[in-house]
């Protein structure tokens, strides 16, 4: 289908999110701009809403959109008008001693040495305490309630790479097979998910590290880690998709490690299950993709490596291919590619969004193919423990093969 | 000049003389040129991390900005973090201990005085050792915290001189606060209960007991991290039966003691100031004093509240999350006594004064934003982003070094003899309270807008008000460099032209300035006997029935006639007011001083000072190769550097006293 995101705004459009996604079958023989024109007018329906509701900040935590981030939003609102009552009452004394108690220049007589009062140290004493145990009691129940798995909650596995998340939807595929998927987590509305998550450990030991995963509107973070599986409960009240990003220093890239979650119906939930069993095409013989599908199974030397490296060292396709990167078998279903960082397809700029139009960004996707080092720092070489994508020093040719190969992968 | 009576042998091994003049700061064992010396490193690293912070600033200026690399970006906040903490607040917290603990408790020296040069030596070296990465192929990388497994994975030496790094600063550190120990315990002028140590010294002894207890566990941590990166070992690997959290909990085991490290000695500078402008002893002490103490203790069982988001259960959260709020009570009766210290009192805005207030101001405001921090839930969402930034930095900066900075302008005087510029000294403050403000108050909304820490850049995608905070933060950070110019110029300019400041300037309350600015090497031609917290105020104030302070004259005859009303309220002791007025009591030796007006050295007035000795600087110059030789396994090295030390251990052990001194008879002196 490849509907699914490219419609709907950028990630962190919040409230604009809530607009049920708008249904467009990535058509070859539609006419984009008609679309595009479609979808500016529903989303300037939208925007006043939108720029009132949330501003522009899309990892706001501010604005949660489930239970998990609302029941601690609810806490911190709570608490912030306590640390705010404090704070005032402590800067008013201040500004009191310092006005009234300033030595005026007078000869007025040295101050008496008062030494403290011990009934007064017992208020200050006693009350902050009481007012700590009342933030006490709600914060440890909190503690709990997020820790309860709820009943009948849809189990979806995350492992943290260096630097780009993976999603594995354990036997939900059509056949009962896995959907292996990477920096977008699909999930369906309402749905109470339960994410069980870890930290590459097998590879190269350099890429295990820890790191931390974020979607702030759905819920708080939760640290991965190689060899231990931690657990993150969360929930979508809407539509939309949302932004997140990893929050574990986690060394050279950290930056670039962001990821979304797009929050779709039950029944596009479904039908994108069903698309990403599917395998992905075969390329007609002779043609370019079909050239561009060779290329992406055939070695290069790459200095600093023992072996030719292919493509397909890193990725899989069709389960064919290491795990090393992200699957690619689906690629042109998700919307950001790079440890989300870079679009897939081009946004159209001629909305106040930006939003994805189904024009894919093929020179972007040639660009990496071509020299990825360059557009995202990693360490690929072998004195620098092999972490990421190579230069697979392809020629121009080669690389358009393999980037109108890659666009058939829906 | 020692030749005659020494055989060729010890000759070699005789002792420097010299106590005067540049050179002597090299084997000076005088806790008062340690603690100058102290300063001026700290000074220099001060403005390397600052340097580091202002690009980490320009980064991140504007969103997905290209000033530096990240690789470059990675090496600087981790640097950043490092000497702020290792080589700025602890050793600026030393330079006032240094300078101040044996001239507030009415000593001569430090318990240990080669020991105290030791530790300076090493700081320095361990400071020079860290930096030289930076030319050795890449500075630390992987955070001031430096987490396992991702310091293991890191190629290059950048961790190794992490790891090396902070073990050589901890054995400077260690050997510092086994020396401070000794020192408040065993040294304290007779009268000089633990009940009547100003709080300053109080806090001190606090500091010390956490360094001295928690140094150990992150030495551990260091050298398993070491062997892990160095020698192939899997402490902290997963996939090799290892923990990859073990470092989390051995670090902040350590680190969480460490924030307290670093922010009581301010407290405790701040306990000082606040009364002496105030005119007003402090409010509360025994209760500022425990609360100290426990703030020490507490300080100890809430670690992982820096992990909570980490592989931890709900149990450990919670747990964790109650001790941390209970952290709130103690720091709330602390600031509360402050703002009563003033309340009642006759305040004088000098500018040590104004760093006080500030430091109570924005202290607090760090102390709220921790305590939401306490609220587990919420944690989730804001550990890692901008909010827990601003916290610490309102902590730290708002916070310690707004305490050290009041230290600096209020203890000058007794230093140098002289005044700083009072008028540029309120320049100072007014443009670093707004730099410091501008810089962090926009990070706590730039963290709830959801800006995670760490990044080396400020990705686009995070919205135009993130963008404009983080702009806001740009501008305040330079504007804290223009007021850290205003600083350092209005020191130099003090050091060289400064007003004479006399003994007391500030009409203050405790021992250190009854002696003279700058004190004789031995500190007080004679030790004084205590018989009050805030003694100095005493002996030169009696209070009235109403317990208002009148001056005693300083004329005033040895009978006390002024100071009866006092002495008779406070017990009848008799009022020192001789004391006040520099005539010395007792001991004869001490005559030919008072009536030449000169002030005679240690020698002449019979006192036995420490001599200067080479070893200090000789023996921790070892730790140069040393560290060089583990972080590139060079046994070549390690074997120079082990001898080299051996020496400098010798050296030291069969040091003989200097010439002169060897007929030195203690009993004869007393």
């Amino acid at each position: 289908m490849a509907s699914v995101g490219r419609s709907r705004p950028r990630p962190g459009t919040c409230r604009a999110a809530s607009q049920p996604p708008v249904s467009n079958p990535r058509p070859k023989d539609v006419d984009v701009r008609n679309h595009a024109r479609r979808g500016r007018l529903l989303l300037l329906a939208v925007l006043a809403f939108a720029l009132a509701a949330c501003g522009e900040a899309p990892q706001n935590v501010l604005d949660p959109q489930g239970p998990f981030a609302q029941k601690p939003d609810d806490l911190f609102r709570y608490v912030i008008l306590i640390a705010l009552a404090v704070f005032v009452v402590v800067q008013a004394l201040i500004i009191y001693a310092v006005v009234k108690y300033r030595d005026k220049g007078d000869d007025s007589p040295l101050p008496a040495q008062v030494h403290g009062n011990t009934r007064m140290e017992l208020v200050w004493t006693i009350v902050p305490a009481l007012i700590l145990a009342g933030i006490a009691v709600p914060t440890i129940q909190t503690v709990f309630d997020l820790a309860e798995t709820p009943e009948g909650a849809m189990e979806i596995e995350v492992i943290g790479h260096r630097w780009w998340w993976e999603y594995r939807y354990p036997g939900m595929g059509a056949d009962g097979q896995d959907i292996i998927t990477a920096n977008e987590m699909v999930i369906p509305v309402d749905t109470p998910i339960h994410l069980r998550m870890t930290a590459e450990e097998s590879g190269s030991a350099d890429n295990a590290v820890i790191h931390s995963y974020w979607v702030p509107a759905l819920a708080g973070k939760q640290d991965v880690a190689p060899g231990r599986i931690t657990t993150l409960n969360m929930q979508a009240d809407t539509t939309g998709v949302f932004q997140g990003q990893c929050t574990e220093y986690c060394g050279l890239s950290h930056a670039y490690m962001r990821n979304y979650a797009t929050v779709v119906t039950q029944a596009e939930f479904e039908q994108w299950l069903q698309e990403q069993s599917q395998p992905a095409p075969e390329p007609a013989e002779g043609s370019l993709e079909a050239r561009g599908k060779e290329l992406f199974r055939q070695g290069f030397e790459v200095e600093g490596y023992d072996s030719p490296q292919a493509c397909i060292s890193c990725h899989a396709i069709n389960n064919d291919g290491a795990a090393v990167g992200p699957n690619l078998t689906h690629l042109m279903s998700r919307e950001m590619f790079a440890g989300a960082i870079f679009d897939l397809y081009l946004r159209d700029e001629s909305t106040v969004w930006g939003n994805w139009t189904d024009e894919p960004d093929t020179e972007a996707l040639k660009s990496w193919v071509m020299n990825a080092p360059e557009m995202k720092a990693m360490r690929p070489t072998a004195e620098t423990g092999r972490v990421g994508m190579p230069n697979l020093g392809l020629s121009e040719d080669e690389a358009e093969a393999i980037v109108a190969y890659l666009l058939t992968l829906e | 000049m020692a030749t005659t009576t020494t055989s060729e042998s010890t000759s070699v091994l005789r002792r420097p003389m010299q106590t005067t003049g540049r050179w002597s700061f090299l084997t000076t064992v005088d806790h008062k040129k340690i603690g100058i010396m102290y300063f001026w490193t700290v000074l220099v690293f001060f403005a390397l991390g600052g340097f580091e912070a202002v690009f980490i600033r320009l980064q991140l200026a504007q969103a997905e900005a290209n000033v530096l690399s990240e690789e470059m970006y990675n090496q600087l906040f981790t640097m950043h973090g490092v000497t702020m903490v290792f080589l700025v607040v602890m050793p600026l917290s030393a330079a006032f201990f240094n300078y101040l603990i044996p001239l507030q408790i009415g000593a001569r020296d430090v318990a240990f005085p080669r020991l105290n040069a030791f530790s300076y030596w090493v700081y320095l070296f361990g400071g020079i050792f860290l930096y030289s990465s930076f030319f050795l192929g890449g500075a630390p990388n992987g955070g001031w915290f430096g987490y396992a497994p991702l310091s293991t994975a890191i190629p290059g030496n950048n961790m190794a001189f992490y790891a090396m790094g902070l073990q050589i600063l901890g054995i400077s550190s260690l050997a510092a606060s086994v020396n401070f120990i000794a020192t408040i315990l065993n040294m304290r002028a007779p009268g000089m209960t633990m009940m009547r140590l100003p709080v300053f010294i109080w806090m001190s002894l606090v500091v010390n007991f956490l360094l001295l207890f928690s140094l150990p566990i992150i030495t551990v941590g260091l050298i398993m991290l070491q062997f892990d990166i160095g020698l192939g070992t899997s402490f902290y690997q997963a996939s090799a039966g290892g923990d990859p959290i073990l470092w989390q909990h051995l670090f902040w085991l350590f680190g969480h003691p460490e924030v307290y490290i670093l922010i009581l000695p301010a407290m405790g500078i701040v306990s000082e100031v606040l009364p002496t402008f105030s005119k007003k002893p402090l409010f509360g002490y025994s209760f500022l004093v425990f609360a100290g103490a426990a703030i020490g203790f507490i300080g100890f069982g809430v670690w992982a509240h820096h992990m909570f988001t980490s592989a931890i259960g709900p149990v450990a959260r919670a747990s964790f999350g109650l001790a941390t709020m209970f952290i709130a009570v103690p720091t709330g009766i602390k600031i509360f006594n402050w703002v009563f210290t003033m309340i009642g009192g006759k305040i004088k805005f000098t500018t040590a004064m104004l760093f006080s207030v500030g430091f109570i101001a924005m202290f607090t405001i760090g102390g709220l934003s921790g305590v939401t921090h306490s609220i587990v839930p919420h944690d989730y969402q804001q550990t890692d982003t901008y909010w827990v930034v601003a916290h610490f930095h309102y902590v730290l900066f708002g916070g310690a070094l707004f305490g050290l900075v009041s230290g600096i302008y209020y203890w000058f005087p007794k230093v140098t003899g002289k005044l700083m510029s009072e008028s540029l000294g309120r320049a100072h403050f007014w443009t670093w309270f707004l730099g410091f403000n501008l810089t962090f108050g926009p990070m706590h909304m730039s963290g709830l807008l959801g800006q995670p820490r760490r990044t080396a850049v400020l990705p686009e995608g995070l919205g135009g008000t993130v963008e404009l905070y983080n702009l806001l933060s740009t501008i305040g950070a330079l504007v804290l460099i223009v007021s850290s110019l205003i600083f350092l110029f209005n020191l130099i300019t003090s050091i060289r032209n400064g007003e004479a400041s006399g003994t007391d300037p500030w009409d203050a309350r405790t021992l250190e300035w009854m002696t003279a600015s700058p004190p004789a090497e031995h500190n007080f031609d004679e030790i004084p006997v205590v018989e009050h917290r805030d003694e100095f105020w005493y002996r030169k104030y009696a209070e009235d029935e109403a317990g208002v302070p009148r001056p005693i004259p300083a004329g005033a005859s040895e009978d006390h006639p002024t100071g009866e009303a006092g002495a008779a309220a406070d017990g009848g002791e008799v009022a020192p007011a001789d004391v006040a007025a520099g005539t010395q009591v007792g001991t004869t030796e001490a005559d030919p001083a008072a009536e030449s007006g000169e002030q005679l050295d240690a020698h002449a007035l019979g006192i036995h000072m420490p001599d200067p000795s080479y070893w200090p600087i000789f023996m921790t110059a070892g730790f140069l190769p040393l560290g060089y030789g583990i972080v590139y396994k060079s046994w070549p090295i390690i074997l120079v550097a082990v001898v080299w030390m051996f020496i400098g251990f010798y050296g030291w052990i069969i040091e003989p006293v200097a010439e002169g001194d060897d007929d030195y008879d203690v009993d004869a002196a007393h």
